[in-house]
Order: structure tokens, then C-alpha cells, then sequence
């Protein structure tokens, strides 16, 4: 049985019941004790945990893929609205405009890429899974985020001002450098190591997967967007 | 990819009424190994028996498949490579297209060489051989550069070859790379002049004073020479990275599509381009679209189509508006509810879209499958191929 159609259950009520499939889903039963204790996001946390991964792998390149980018941030909009699908998405700002790039269309959009991207990045990072995320990511994001209420950072700013590849690496890995990022090792993504995950929401339906687990999923996912194409050959003078 | 082949050999019986395939294999020709392969693998189709597979990844091999035979893979030798011995990186070929007549094929690799083969002649006495193509002329096109504004490396990699219609002896094709767009003109020279008199036979100058009688030189055969040489350069018209071209019906225009802009040249002018196409948005948040590939309908010259990410191919008519950010037909199939999983935009995204000979279809290769379109029909294809037929895919993202 598909997923998601156990989390879209409550939203499209004029679908029809589906047939259910040879396959033990007990983790998508109500009733079942286990996980009754577990939010309904259980299932697709992995594969959230994989977009974020995504999305940053994209970010880093020091010319981002559009495409690429924009497959990753939609089905990571798509899980997302699967996941809270009663809490309403704060609307996005308009990203800083620093004086004298407005006639510089790429470095424009750099920066209101990069900002845009990290503002998605820290709204996510509210939703329950990844709420390790710290303080200081809060104060200095981009201006006018609702939940900080400080006063945005000028340092931010400057940090996401017309980038170039490095200053952009920089900017956004300054901002996770308080995250115990020791999770989205790539080399833990074996299934023996899930005990290093820390994330409360990973029940019991972890260890007993359906066919798909994380390595098959990140495989399935780089194959499908492209990934492999995306690493470009460093430049001279890097 | 989708290649749109020439009428090579047409079947006699069992074939697609349009695209003059026999319905019974149209598995081998999206993947031969019926693993999911990725959206590098090229497919060709078209009116004809020759199917050509291309992977990508697999530089050395161009296998053509022959619609008649099954599986008969003719290797073509490696002299073409850089180094005879060894496949190197460089050598990926990015790119495959045929010319008009299906006697020219080019491929572009990662390097930024083009490579270009030619038909062997059909003989008699070996009619099954007329399906090899041996090397006709390399050259290298792109050169990697750097923007030093933005510190960012330009590839040389050559994304996509299209031929000019053929005016006279000489070969015509554009070549681009994320960047910039090459009109390379490929010539024959089997004659040299002979006599000269103000060079000697080494081509050195002869000082005028010793020379005491004139002659008229003449022009010998030679050994045949394939040369190319750069007629223009399209340059600095795109921020986003170049994924299609495309020769207008008129022979004058052609456009060039980057991820969220189409420029129209006239190939006499290098120094402009008319932007007929703009979909990026005015706050780059609200990006959620980005065009794949375009093509001019091949006797409409005010006509082209161009896809997206997310599944949907747009017609435009360039007689509406200057600028055409208003499609005059959408085309989109309806999500399959039963399909629905969240790689389902990922898995719809077009990679690819051709008209028909005719005009009056298009088809679109997504990761599943193959589609065919009438331009009369927006709401769903007419046609739709399976191009994973172990359903290993399906299933797997049936999980997801």
C-alpha cells in the first residue's frame, strides 16, 4: 500500500477506499498500539530527512541546477504539506535587494535564490523532527520571518548578498553550525546504523520497512532528478 | 533524448501507423537492458526501421539497432577517441543527431568536441552492411571558459547539434554548450591548386623578381579533406544553461531555450536576439517551473512547443505576441490518482519533446514513458509507451 495514502487520507475524503494490498501495514493502523504513540508522519521522515539532503547537496554546487533545484524544493513542499498539513505555511518575504545588483540579473537571483532556499530551509526547520534546530539560526535569518521577531542580522545579509560559490558555501554551512549534523553522514545511512538517528518520531516502523529503505530511496531519488549530473568539475584557482 | 530519424526503411507490414515502428518492439528501444535507466539514456524513434541507443555513459559504443535484426550491436572502431586506447571522461558523448538524410550523424561529447560520421556507401554485394557509419570529420567546438564575474567554470560540454537544412555542398549545424551557440560550416576539399606563381610547391614566396614566366595553375585531386570551420558565434544571451536548439522552417531564425528563457536569432546576426519566451518569475521564490526543451513545428515557422519540469507541454504562436509567455495550447495528462506517490513530479518532468514529420504531433519522453500527442487533443495523449517494462521502478515507487 502506497504511503501516502495513508497521510492524505484526512485531506481528500472523496477518494475511495482502496483495496488493501498483500502487504502488512500495520504502522498505518490507528489502532495499533505503536502507532497510535507515533504522529502520522513516521513514513515519510526518511524521505524528508533525504529531500533536506537533497536541497543542500543542491545548494552547494556553486552553480545550482534550476532544475534540479526546483524538482527538489517542490516534493519537498509536497512531503512537507504531508506532514503538517493543518499548519499554514508563513508566507515567504521578499528576499533583500542590496543596492546596486538589480541590474545584475544573476546576482540578483543568487541572492534571492539563496535567500528564498533558506528561508524554506528554517521554515522546515520547525516542523517536528528537526526542531533542533538552533537559536541563533532564528535571529539571523531573513528579515521579516514571523516566528523570530528580532530585528534581522545584517551579518545575514551580507551573507546572502550578491554570492559568489564560496561566500555562498560559507553563509549557509555558518548557519547549521550549531546542528548536529552527524545524522545526514552519508556513511549512516545503512540500515544497522538507524540507532544513531535521534529523531523521536522514528518508531518501530523503521526497522521494519517496506521494500524501500533509505539507501534504495537516496539512490531511487538521485537517479530520477539527476543528481550524478550535477557534480561540475572544479574551476581553476579552487 | 528523442531523436527524430530520417526515412531511412520503411516497414512493410505490422508498423505504427505514424511513426512507422512495428508496435512489437518498442521495449528494446528505451532500454535495452530493462534496468531503470537514467534520463541520460537516449532513445530515437522515428519514421524508419533504425532505432539508435546511445548511453551516455558508455562512451565508446555507438550501437545501432536494427529494427529487422534483434539485437545486431555493430561496434564502430575507437580510432575516433582521444586517446585510441582508452575512454577518458572527455569522451562521454553528450549529444547524437542525424542530419536530414540520415547520412550524417553528429555526436557532442563532454570535451567539447564534435565528431561526425558518415553512411557507408551501399554496395551491392553487401546490402546488410549499409548500416555502418564510419568517421567523417572531428573538431573541437567549445572550449571550457571562465566567467570571472561570477567565478563559475563554463563547460565545454556540448549539450545539443542541430543540422541546417542542406543548400549546397557544404554541411551546415549548430552546435551549444550551456552557454554559447556555434554555427559550424563541415566542407569537402578533394582538389588542390597546382602552379602557383608566387609560391613555390613547399608554399614558400618567391621573390618576384625571378620570376620570368606565368602559368595558370590547375587544380589536381587530392586526398579527400573534411574541414570545419566556425562561421558564427552566438554569445552572452543566456544566464541559465542552454538545453535545446531549434532551425525554424524558415531557415533565417532558429531559437535557443535555457531553463527559463527562449531567444529567437537570425543567423546573420550574432549580436542580438529577440527573447520570445520568459518564465522566470519576479520573485525567484515562486520558481517551481523550469522549461526543458523546445522545438519549432517543422512547417509552421510562427510555431513552436517548448516543456517543462512539471509535465506539461506549452504551444506558442509567435504571430500573437512579441513576447509569448502566453501559450495559445497547454498540454497536461492528469495526475493518475492511483499513481500518486511524491516523486510523481520528478518522474513527470519532460525531458524531451519532437514534432512528428508532419506537424500535427508531438512526442515527449518523460522517466516512465514515451508519449504521444495530437496537437488537437490538450488534455491527454493520444499514445502512451511504458519504457520500464519490469515494472521494478513502478514498484519501487509505489513505496514512496
Amino acid at each position: 500500500m502506497m504511503l501516502s495514502k495513508g497521510l492524505k487520507r484526512k485531506r481528500e475524503e472523496e477518494e475511495e477506499e482502496k483495496e488493501a494490498l498483500a502487504v502488512d501495514t500495520w504502522w498505518l493502523d490507528p489502532g495499533h498500539p505503536a502507532v497510535a504513540q507515533a504522529p502520522p508522519a513516521v513514513a515519510s521522515s526518511s524521505l524528508f530527512d533525504l529531500s533536506v539532503l537533497k536541497l543542500h547537496h543542491s545548494l552547494r554546487q556553486s552553480e545550482p541546477d534550476l532544475r534540479h533545484l526546483v524538482l527538489v524544493v517542490n516534493t519537498l513542499r509536497r512531503i512537507q504539506a504531508s506532514m503538517a498539513p493543518t499548519a499554514a505555511l508563513p508566507p515567504v518575504p521578499s528576499p533583500p535587494t542590496a543596492p546596486g545588483i538589480a541590474d545584475n540579473l544573476l546576482a540578483s537571483s543568487d541572492a534571492a535564490l539563496s535567500a528564498s532556499m533558506a528561508s524554506l530551509l528554517e521554515d522546515l526547520s520547525h516542523i517536528e523532527g528537526l526542531s533542533q534546530a538552533p537559536q541563533p539560526l532564528v535571529d539571523e535569518g531573513p528579515p521579516g520571518r514571523p516566528t523570530g521577531g528580532a530585528p534581522p542580522s545584517l551579518g545575514a545579509l551580507d551573507l546572502l548578498g550578491p554570492a559568489t560559490g564560496c561566500l555562498l558555501d560559507d553563509g549557509l554551512e555558518g548557519l547549521f553550525e550549531d546542528i548536529d549534523t552527524s545524522m545526514y553522514d552519508s556513511e549512516l545511512w545503512a540500515p544497522a546504523s538507524e540507532g544513531h538517528k535521534s529523531s523521536p518520531e522514528d518508531g518501530p516502523g523503521k526497522e521494519e520497512a517496506p521494500e524501500l529503505d533509505e539507501a534504495e530511496l537516496d539512490y531511487l531519488m538521485d537517479v530520477l532528478v539527476g543528481t550524478q549530473a550535477l557534480e561540475r568539475p572544479p574551476g581553476p584557482g579552487r | 533524448m528523442l531523436l527524430s530519424l530520417p526515412a531511412l526503411h520503411l516497414q512493410t507490414s505490422e508498423y505504427h501507423p505514424l511513426f512507422q515502428l512495428p508496435h512489437r518492439r518498442l521495449g528494446p528501444w528505451c532500454s535495452p537492458t530493462g534496468s531503470p535507466a537514467p534520463l541520460s539514456c537516449e532513445t530515437g524513434c522515428g519514421e524508419g526501421s533504425w532505432i539508435l541507443v546511445c548511453r551516455l555513459l558508455v562512451p565508446t559504443q555507438v550501437s545501432l539497432l536494427s529494427m529487422e535484426e534483434d539485437i545486431d550491436t555493430r561496434k564502430i572502431n575507437n580510432s575516433f577517441l582521444r586517446d585510441h586506447s582508452y575512454a577518458t571522461e572527455a569522451d562521454i558523448i553528450s549529444t547524437v543527431e542525424f542530419n536530414h538524410t540520415g547520412e550524417l550523424l553528429a555526436t557532442g561529447d563532454k570535451g567539447g568536441r564534435v565528431v561526425i560520421f558518415q553512411r557507408e556507401q551501399e554496395s551491392k554485394n553487401q546490402v546488410h552492411r549499409r548500416g555502418e557509419y564510419n568517421v567523417y570529420s572531428t573538431f573541437q567546438s567549445h572550449e571550457p571558459e571562465f566567467d570571472y564575474l561570477k567565478s563559475l567554470e563554463i563547460e565545454e560540454k556540448i549539450n545539443k547539434i542541430r543540422w541546417l537544412p542542406q543548400q549546397n555542398a557544404a554541411y551546415f549545424l549548430l552546435s551549444t554548450n550551456d552557454k554559447t551557440v556555434k554555427l559550424w560550416k563541415v566542407s569537402e576539399r578533394d582538389k588542390r591548386p597546382e602552379g602557383y606563381n608566387l609560391k613555390d610547391e613547399e608554399g614558400r614566396l618567391r621573390d618576384p623578381a625571378t620570376i620570368t614566366t606565368l602559368r595558370v595553375p590547375v587544380l589536381r585531386p587530392m586526398d579527400l579533406m573534411v574541414e570545419a570551420t566556425p562561421r558564427r558565434v552566438f554569445a552572452n544571451a543566456h544566464t541559465y544553461h542552454i538545453n535545446s536548439i531549434s532551425v525554424n522552417s524558415d531557415y533565417e531564425t532558429y531559437m535557443s531555450a535555457d531553463d527559463l528563457r527562449i531567444n529567437l536569432w537570425n543567423f546573420e546576426i550574432t549580436n542580438q536576439s529577440f527573447n520570445i519566451v520568459d518564465i522566470k518569475p519576479a520573485n525567484m521564490e515562486e520558481l517551481t517551473e523550469v522549461i526543458t526543451a523546445a522545438e519549432f513545428h517543422p512547417h509552421h515557422c510562427n510555431t513552436f512547443v517548448y516543456s517543462s519540469s512539471k509535465g506539461t507541454i506549452r504551444l506558442c504562436d509567435m504571430r500573437a505576441s512579441a513576447l509569448c509567455d502566453r501559450h495559445t495550447k497547454f498540454f497536461e495528462e492528469p495526475e493518475d490518482p492511483s499513481n500518486r506517490s511524491f516523486f510523481s513530479e520528478i518522474i513527470s518532468s519532460i525531458s524531451d519533446v519532437k514534432f512528428s514529420h508532419s506537424g500535427r504531433y508531438i512526442m515527449t519522453r518523460d522517466y516512465l514513458t514515451v508519449k504521444v500527442w495530437d496537437l488537437n487533443m490538450e488534455n491527454r495523449p493520444i499514445e502512451t509507451y511504458q519504457c520500464h517494462h519490469d515494472g521494478l521502478l513502478q514498484q519501487l515507487l509505489q513505496d514512496v
